[in-house]
């Protein structure tokens, strides 16, 4: 998983069936000091994220499991919104 | 799967009870030309390699599908050790 | 698995319900030497692991779904599975 923001949104009237009705957001890399890293991607939204908060994403084949499963083609899906930056602690215990 | 060459062990006490008994040892991808590549894993002994030799390394789920790896929260287990790699030149 | 260095956490009040019950890391891989790289990873803590220990984390989905929830099938592609002591090179690496 990474940390990520959500720049913007991602409007395809064409698409697969399954991903129908699913937001689509496009998200950019951070990291440990929430600066950019990498390209930015195009994510499933699980959770109802909005443009400019901080989320974390899954890849892989686990990125379909928060939907239907079998069915529905993603590799990177948003499946936490992380309260602020402020909760992004390093170096003390919690 | 991918041939590698041995860098060390890694211990750990406090670990997913699953990976108790299981040995762990550091191995660098290596190019069939024998040369390092960059990067290493660390995976899981199943065949009883040793220090200094080439093994044949398995990575991602199949690593669960290795003899004795059933249900073990596994990513990387070494399948296999290379006797000798013979590459035919055009 | 790979070998990364505890930074600290990540507080996310609205998440997929499968991550209830660990907390989420921020882990930057370590080399075997124990160099810090480029690349930081958030992971599950199956283990109870601390900021500033040394960890080895698995990067494929049933593993660290099973040591982190329980049960398989959650959206998550990584977690801490162990706590490392100590890395032991051979001398011709140190």
């Amino acid at each position: 998983m990474q940390l990520a923001r959500v720049i913007g949104t991602v409007v395809a009237t064409v698409k697969n069936d399954s991903l129908e009705g699913r937001k689509l957001l496009v998200v950019q890399t951070l990291n440990k000091d929430l600066e950019p890293t990498g390209k930015p991607m195009v994510a499933v939204d699980s959770v109802g994220a909005g443009v400019g908060e901080l989320v974390f994403w899954c890849r892989g084949k686990e990125a379909s499991f928060p939907f239907k499963r079998e069915d529905t083609p993603t590799d990177c899906t948003i499946i936490a919104i992380v309260d602020s930056d402020a909760h992004v602690t390093q170096g003390s215990r919690p | 799967m991918i041939i590698a060459r041995i860098l060390g062990t890694v211990v750990s006490t406090q670990k997913d009870e699953r990976l108790f008994g299981k040995k762990l040892l550091i191995v660098r991808p290596i190019n069939v030309d024998g040369s390092d590549t960059t990067g290493y894993v660390v995976a899981v002994d199943t065949v009883g390699a040793g220090f200094h030799e080439r093994v044949l390394v398995v990575a991602g789920s199949s690593a669960r599908l290795a003899q004795g790896m059933k249900d073990t929260p596994v990513d990387a287990a070494i399948v296999g050790v290379i006797d000798s790699v013979d590459i035919t030149k055009d | 698995m790979i070998l990364a260095r505890v930074l600290g956490n990540i507080v996310a009040t609205k998440k997929n319900q499968r991550y209830e019950s660990a907390s989420i890391m921020l882990c930057q891989q370590v080399t075997p030497e124990g160099q810090e790289t480029a690349t930081t990873v958030l992971a599950l803590n199956a283990v109870d692991a601390g900021v500033g220990d040394t960890v080895l984390i698995v990067q494929e989905g049933w593993s660290a779904s099973t040591t982190s929830t329980g049960k398989a099938g959650a959206a998550i592609d990584s977690a801490i599975v162990g706590v490392v002591d100590y890395v032991d090179l051979l001398k011709d690496e140190k």
